[in-house]
């Protein structure tokens, strides 16, 4: 065996890379030398992204057990970024007495779940699939649970790892049915084995319903809300955006490539969860009170618009779909950094505790006003355009009906968001949040958020380049 | 000549600091910035006029240059929307007379609008329209061109309503942008009919007189025409709209309300002339493809000019005198286009219809500026305010005199040589169409000279009473200072010279030059007809006396019809408030308010309501959360193996 193809897994070495260097940094350097972890941690993961943004030539590694493919370097690298801004925006967080102990911990933790992804994104079979989906979420209960003596985010982390588990089980039945019925797990393989048999389609729903869990699609949602609301929101804002795209983007490579014979099968299931998330998830977010749950349901809502990128199967989808992750990255961010530069300062999170931000913190409520913009879909915010063409993958296969109902959602969803905006400009408040000064991390992240929020949509080399890659898929 | 994009984005920069960036300058820095630039680009375009007219004339013809393209959008291959630069004879010289103007009426403007309220935003507007008519005419496809002309429609509606306190002034604004945003729906129509068969919306292609291209546009027909000439017509409809041809005339008397250096800009020089641009652009397609259109602009165009020209002759406000004379004016250039031939000799109309656009320009706004400056001696637009003024403003006077004698068609002032070239061109279209339009130019030269007596001589003036155009000055009338009447000379020195530029040599139909001749019967007939005018005009109303009284009682039903633009304007009053607004326009608001309203209001509270029932599936026990989880995946599995 040549064990020099495993140094081509260039993205998974260098996160490696990043992970030991903080990782013996902050165990040995002194505390002169500590106060400078956080720029450092930031600046190797720059590193990193810049490193790892190029393209390549696809390549398998141990005989197809891992498989690169020239898309992957696009959306590990939106992964990348936007794991970055929720670097940017934790810093304030972790500077906080009782965390300074525990921030090599945090960046730690993040990090092996960005690993794990990186290896659910790039698998070759089930099992190193199966691997990265757990190294993805066991760091991630820690991450919820981070403070641990508080008992929400307690209760959070309990409930998530008992649901996570609970998933991967019934996913590993799934794949253990797979092997069973074809005889192998490599992805190459599959397609050909894969011929529809009732066996086969109760191992490929059981699988899926693991990753549907991690999108927390409807009726696999109801963990979301909790453990948004218990976790810290930074950890949140980690838990509903990256991991969520990564899932998606799975998801759809998975579909398309391994379960493509069961299309007549995973598409009315799709339609299904397309529709039960979306409606359900609006319904649910036009009463929330909490932002953080508000912002849970809104995601599920999103996820579900997701699923029309999904449905459609083609070479649009998928493009549309890491157009849609790389959007949705900087929209749902900027609106999870205020909230958490609020609740940090404030420990303000409740939607009418926002009356009449405008007159004391106009940046924020821009900020706020413009990721809420996006994320509903006005143009010409990059939420628009991402919106578009989603819904042009899927009518574009013909999915009429269902690109209708989410049109419909897309106006109760319009509803909500605006009631937040409508708070922070037009309600008057007796007692305001007071004015406040984001630190400078934080305020970077803003300005990359906005600027991207703004530009996106109109700079269409990007999509371009990204339909383009997705050809090679 | 990638430099000529500067010409526009110079304005655009100029209207995004002086309008969008959040400055408060001082109105002398405001003023010197708009007129700066101004200037700038139009040194700019005078170079690169003459670069064109010098560089780029192959084998006798001048040729197209596209000097900047951009794709911006693409549908498929042959149909995509660039943003470009484009240019031709007819671009050039429209780049000349809108910086030339502009830059006039931007200097003019130091003096006409000092001390007023929002002297930067009126500033930031005329940049907006500088930038919007230079996209306007340097448009490399027929929607570039339809977006530039929405945008003119915007600065003309903003600066139209800049005194916004004055409920006339805005609702002067309203009624022009709706008149001419109805008369676009039109074009728009036309656009994406003629882009439907033609599967283009490039100028090149369109106007290249290749029939391949509208092969399948003249083979369809519809009600008895091709496709081609219901596109055509409806695009020169837009085209009405904004020249204000008849019936779409009604806004651009009232669009008067604006400052009156705007009036001269975009109301006589550049935007009311960008329907007259456009079927001059799209002259091959008219000449060669559907003539039958273009024999229409031309029966419209004359009718306009009569119809106008009559009102013109009885109305009191001198600023509405010069608004119907525009219209009259157009219509003549309408018909120059109108009843023009393709290439040589038979294109002398088309010819002529630019070089009257390009003398018109200069005179008119001349006109309006002298205007202007009488109106800011005396404070009111009305004839009986007026009179006697020579003594006051003897510059005002003569440059005054001057463009009344070019527009009256009096050698050797520019507006003749036009002018008798349209003549000629009618004359030899048809005799009546000839006649007619000899007879409008004796109405013309008899109502400009109407209004220069009643301004300039008549009776003595008398102290004006209180009136809307009050600028704090005091009583007594004296000539503009320096940067308004500096203007006033400088256009009146064009205005003396223009016709003498050998036009033909530069802007033809088919872009060969050739040598105007002047028709010796055609030329001499119109002096003497304007003469007659004049003299006319100089009998009645050079020293005060009855006659014009007596006239007007003998005239009565005539004189009130005119003198109340004949009706037109309550036709349409009729119309919409009457008829529209109460068979059609109440039923589909009672059908909103209860109907769909209704059906909204009872959506949005069934979801309110399912809402709250299903709030309990969010216990927040993970035992029940694992159940559903569990029961979601059996019923998907179920799902898939049993109904599908």
């Amino acid at each position: 065996m040549d064990y020099s193809s495993f140094l081509q897994m260039h993205e998974e070495f260098s996160l490696l890379g990043v992970m030991i260097i903080l990782l013996l940094y902050d165990i040995f350097a002194s505390e002169k030398y500590l106060k400078y972890f956080q720029p450092i941690a930031i600046v190797l993961f720059l590193v990193h992204i810049v490193l790892n943004c190029v393209p390549r030539e696809t390549f398998q590694v141990s005989g197809g057990m891992y498989e690169y493919l020239p898309i992957h370097s696009y959306i590990k690298t939106f992964l990348n970024i936007g794991t970055l801004i929720v670097f940017l925006q934790a810093h304030k967080f972790l500077n906080e007495d009782a965390n300074r102990i525990k921030r090599g911990e945090f960046y730690f933790l993040t990090l092996s779940t960005l690993l794990g992804m990186y290896f659910m994104i790039s698998a070759g079979n089930f099992l190193v699939f199966y691997l990265g989906l757990e190294t993805a979420s066991v760091p991630m209960a820690a991450l919820v649970a981070f403070d641990k003596y508080n008992n929400k985010a307690a209760e959070a982390g309990a409930k998530y790892i008992l649901l996570a588990v609970f998933a991967s089980s019934i996913s590993l039945f799934g794949i253990s049915l797979i092997y069973g019925s074809t005889g192998t797990l490599y992805f190459n393989d599959l397609p050909a084995l894969i011929t529809g048999t009732p066996l086969q389609i109760l191992a490929f729903v059981f699988f899926a319903v693991g990753l549907f869990f991690k999108i927390s699609l409807v009726p696999f949602h109801l963990w979301a809300a909790d453990v948004y609301e218990g976790a810290q929101t930074n950890i949140t804002s980690y838990l509903s955006v990256i991991s969520k795209g990564s899932a998606v983007f799975v998801l759809f490579t998975l579909l398309v490539k391994v379960f493509a014979s069961l299309i007549t099968e995973w598409q009315p299931i799709l339609w299904i969860l397309a529709v039960l998330s979306i409606t359900i998830a609006n319904l649910f977010a036009i009463r929330q009170k909490n932002l953080k749950r508000f912002l849970a349901f809104s995601s599920i809502s999103q996820a579900g618009y997701i699923l029309l990128a999904i449905i459609s199967g083609s070479a649009i989808g998928m493009s549309s779909l890491v157009y849609y992750v790389l959007v949705y990255i900087f929209s749902n961010l900027a609106a999870f950094g205020v909230i958490s530069v609020i609740e940090e300062r404030t420990g303000k999170i409740n939607i009418q505790d926002y009356d009449g931000l405008y007159q004391t913190n106009p940046n924020l409520s821009f900020v706020m006003m413009l990721s809420l913009f996006s994320l509903a879909g006005i143009p010409p915010f990059a939420g628009f355009f991402s919106k578009f063409f989603v819904f042009s993958a899927a009518a574009s296969q013909g999915f009429y009906v269902l690109v209708f109902i989410a049109l419909l959602n897309t106006i109760i969803s319009l509803y909500y968001y605006l009631l937040i905006i409508k708070a922070m400009f037009l309600n008057k408040s007796d007692h305001p949040i007071e004015p406040i000064k984001s630190d400078f991390f934080a305020r970077v992240s803003f300005a990359v958020c906005t600027l991207a929020i703004i530009a996106i949509g109109f700079i269409s080399p990007i999509y371009d380049q990204i339909h383009l890659i997705s050809f090679g898929m | 000549m990638q430099y000529t994009l500067l010409i526009l984005a110079l304005p655009l920069l100029s209207f995004a600091v002086l309008g969008l960036v959040d400055a408060k300058w001082k109105p002398k820095v405001a003023g010197t910035i708009g007129t700066t630039i101004l200037g700038i680009i139009t040194i700019l375009s005078y170079f690169a006029a003459w670069q064109y007219f010098t560089q780029y004339k192959v084998d006798g013809v001048y040729q197209k240059v596209i000097a900047f393209d951009y794709e911006w959008l693409r549908f498929n291959d042959l149909l995509h929307i660039n943003l470009g630069i484009l240019l031709d004879p007819i671009s050039v010289m429209m780049m000349i007379v809108i910086t030339t103007v502009s830059f006039m009426v931007n200097l003019y403007s130091l003096g006409y609008m000092k001390g007023e309220k929002g002297f930067q935003r009126y500033y930031a507007f005329l940049s907006l329209f500088a930038f919007s008519m230079l996209g306007l005419v340097m448009a490399t496809n027929i929607f570039q061109m339809y977006i530039f002309w929405e945008l003119v429609g915007v600065s003309s509606y903003l600066l139209i309503g800049f005194y916004y306190t004055r409920p006339a002034a805005v609702a002067a604004a309203k009624k022009a942008f709706i008149v001419t945003r109805f008369a676009d729906l039109f074009f728009l129509i036309g656009i994406l009919l003629l882009s439907y068969f033609t599967k283009t919306f490039d100028f090149g292609i369109l106007t290249s007189s290749n029939a391949n291209v509208f092969a399948e546009a003249t083979s369809k027909t519809f009600m008895g025409f091709s496709m081609l000439s219901w596109a055509m017509a409806l695009i020169f409809i837009g085209g009405a709209g904004k020249s204000a041809m008849f019936p779409l005339h009604i806004w651009l008397p009232d669009a008067m309300e604006g400052p009156t250096p705007v009036s001269a800009l975009i109301h006589a020089a550049t935007m009311v002339v960008a329907g007259v641009f456009l079927v001059a652009r799209l002259f091959p397609v008219y000449v060669v493809f559907t003539p039958e259109v273009l024999h229409g602009i031309a029966y419209v165009g004359a009718f306009t000019a009569l119809f106008s020209a009559i009102i013109a002759c009885v109305q009191t406000d001198i600023k509405r005198v010069l608004a119907f004379s525009t219209i009259s004016q157009i219509g003549f250039m309408m018909v120059g286009l109108g009843v023009s031939g393709y290439g040589g000799h038979e294109g002398v109309g088309y010819m002529s219809s630019m070089f009257h656009l390009f003398t018109h320009a200069f005179f008119k706004s001349l006109l309006f500026l002298g205007a202007g400056s009488v109106i800011h001696a005396v404070h009111s637009n009305e004839m009986k305010d007026m009179g006697g003024l020579r003594k006051y403003m003897p510059i005002t006077n003569w440059t005054f005199l001057i463009a009344c004698l070019a527009i009256a068609g009096i050698p050797p002032f520019s507006g003749f040589f036009s002018k008798d070239e349209i003549l000629s061109a009618s004359y030899s279209f048809s005799p009546a169409m000839g006649g007619i339009m000899t007879f409008i130019a004796g109405l013309t030269a008899f109502y400009m000279f109407r209004l220069y007596y009643n301004i300039f001589w008549g009776k003595e003036f008398k102290p004006a009473t209180q009136s809307e155009n009050y600028h704090g000055h005091g009583n007594t009338p004296h000539e503009s200072p320096f940067s308004m009447s500096s203007a006033l000379v400088f256009l009146g020195a064009v205005t003396c010279v223009a016709g003498l530029i050998p036009f033909g040599h530069f802007i033809t139909s088919d872009g060969v030059p050739y040598d105007i001749h002047i028709n010796l019967t055609v030329a001499s007939v119109s002096i003497i007809v304007a003469l007659v005018g004049i003299i006319i005009a100089t009998y009645l109303y050079r020293k005060e006396n009855e006659i014009p009284e007596k006239l007007a009682k003998t005239f009565d039903g005539f004189y009130k019809a005119a003198s109340h633009r004949f009706y037109i304007d309550e036709v349409y009053l009729f119309s919409t408030k009457k008829i529209i607004f109460n068979n059609i326009a109440r039923p589909i608001a009672w059908f909103d308010r209860h109907v769909i309203d209704g059906t909204m209001n009872g959506i949005a509270s069934s979801t309110q309501w399912v809402a709250v029932k299903i709030k309990g599936f969010q216990s927040g026990q993970i035992q029940q959360y694992a159940y559903v989880f569990l029961l979601g995946t059996l019923l998907v599995a179920a799902l898939v193996i049993f109904l599908i």
